[in-house]
């Protein structure tokens, strides 16, 4: 067994026992902290099957932004943790043999893949030139599929829509979640002043860099709501009030630019959301710039929740 | 085996250990979080298919792994919706449950809105 396999016997070893910890933990406070180390190891699973643009989502958005969502979460929910009662050992039992059975079935099928792999990387090679960009994931989102990325960001919105929607009646368009207070010499307060600024940098700096590298929109905009919920979190800011025209323009400027551009490419060019060549490259620019804006809204309002409140309490 | 492979087996029994947590656990905030478990562990076997599918200079097949990061963005996205409707359960009946007669969590507070 040489080096690599014996690394990756460790991380896959180490991720399943996160994973069953996850599982089995009584405390759910516990099992949220195993399911975002989880996130965070997972990246590292990403980073050995050289897919480095997914373990930067993963760390992101499945580690870190699920993590923080599902910690606040368990932590209202801590009184009534206990009084749940537990299915019987049969029910269980059955239970662990599907599982056993449906793990068993995607494993045989890991086992069976065929042999040489089927691939479109050629095809995604051959036009790279003409999308503009170097990376070849960046050239699938933006160019390839862009119509997936469309409707991506329009599934958020909806999604932030449905959030919405559990307001109570007189609270629609108030702000959501707590008002959060913190010591102003604290550390919280101390990271909230030192990080942000650094983190809407490196933030802005992953979407420009992933035309050529690793790095994409999504990641840098949860790096940049990432920032935002830290400030909130020590008091430095308040959400605002969800009925704001202007938030209500930030959260749709992403896919109004992204279908402006889809329809352009309809009326002036070959088909909808055709780049023109020599245009490719600035047009994925500006819809990416618009993209930044409304994920990292939309992602940030996610994490709120739904309004609740008028002004400080 | 290949690392590779070895990464495809975890993510065959996460999914199993996901699928698991799903079906046990009589909490939605637990049910959630299998449930993501379940998501991932599928995630990395289309990992494994991505990377064997390398060539023409790159690492792996980069629409898998595109798609894959689309993926993990619509599951947060999902994630926070089902985070929003357990919390609402919980404030508007004091428990959470999804027993259809409030089980022994349902306390005195009506539902508002």
């Amino acid at each position: 067994m040489n080096g690599a396999t014996a690394f990756a016997f460790g991380i896959a070893a180490l991720v399943a026992a996160v994973a069953a910890f996850t599982v089995a933990a009584r405390a759910t406070f516990a099992a949220t902290i195993g399911f975002t180390a989880y996130g965070l190891l997972l990246s590292l699973i990403w980073v050995g099957l050289a897919a480095v643009d997914v373990a930067l989502a993963e760390a992101a958005i499945g580690g870190g932004l699920t993590g923080v969502l599902l910690l606040g979460t368990a932590t209202r929910l801590q009184p009534i943790d206990a009084a749940a009662e537990r299915p019987g050992p049969a029910l269980r039992g059955l239970a662990a043999v599907l599982s056993a059975a449906v793990a068993a079935g995607l494993a045989a099928a890991v086992l069976s893949l065929p042999d040489p792999a089927p691939t479109l990387a050629p095809a995604a090679a051959e036009h790279l030139t003409a999308t503009g960009v170097g990376n070849p994931v960046t050239a699938v989102l933006m160019a390839y599929r862009a119509t997936d990325t469309l409707l991506e960001k329009v599934v958020l919105v909806l999604a932030l829509a449905g959030v919405w929607s559990l307001a109570r009646d007189d609270m629609w368009g108030a702000r959501p979640g707590p008002r959060y207070r913190a010591d102003p010499k604290g550390a919280l307060a101390f990271l909230a002043r030192l990080l942000p600024p650094v983190g809407i940098v490196v933030g802005v700096f992953i979407l420009w860099v992933s035309a050529d590298e690793p790095g994409g929109a999504f990641q840098g905009a949860t790096i940049i709501a990432a920032m935002w919920q830290l400030s909130v979190m020590a008091g430095l800011a308040d959400e605002p009030a969800l009925g704001r025209g202007w938030l209500r323009l930030l959260l749709t400027i992403g896919p109004l630019t992204f279908l402006a551009v889809g329809l352009g490419g309809l009326w002036l060019g070959a088909a909808f959301l055709a780049y023109p060549p020599a245009f490719a490259k600035p047009l994925i620019l500006v819809i990416e710039f618009a993209m930044l804006a409304t994920v990292a809204a939309t992602l940030a309002l996610l994490m709120a929740g739904p309004p609740q409140r008028r002004s400080d309490p | 085996m290949s690392p590779v492979t070895i990464f495809g087996l975890c993510g065959a029994m996460v999914a199993g250990l996901g699928l698991y947590g799903l079906l046990v656990d009589p909490r939605p905030l637990r049910k959630l979080l299998s449930f993501n478990l379940l998501g991932s562990g599928s995630f990395v076997i289309f990992g494994v298919i991505a990377r064997r599918g390398a060539g023409a200079g790159f690492g792996g097949d980069p629409i898998p792994q595109a798609l894959l990061i689309t993926a993990i963005v619509v599951s947060f996205a999902a994630t926070a919706l089902a985070v929003a409707l357990i919390l609402r359960l919980f404030e508007a009946t004091g428990g959470v449950t999804l027993r259809p007669d409030g089980g022994t969590d349902a306390a005195a507070a009506a539902p508002d809105a």
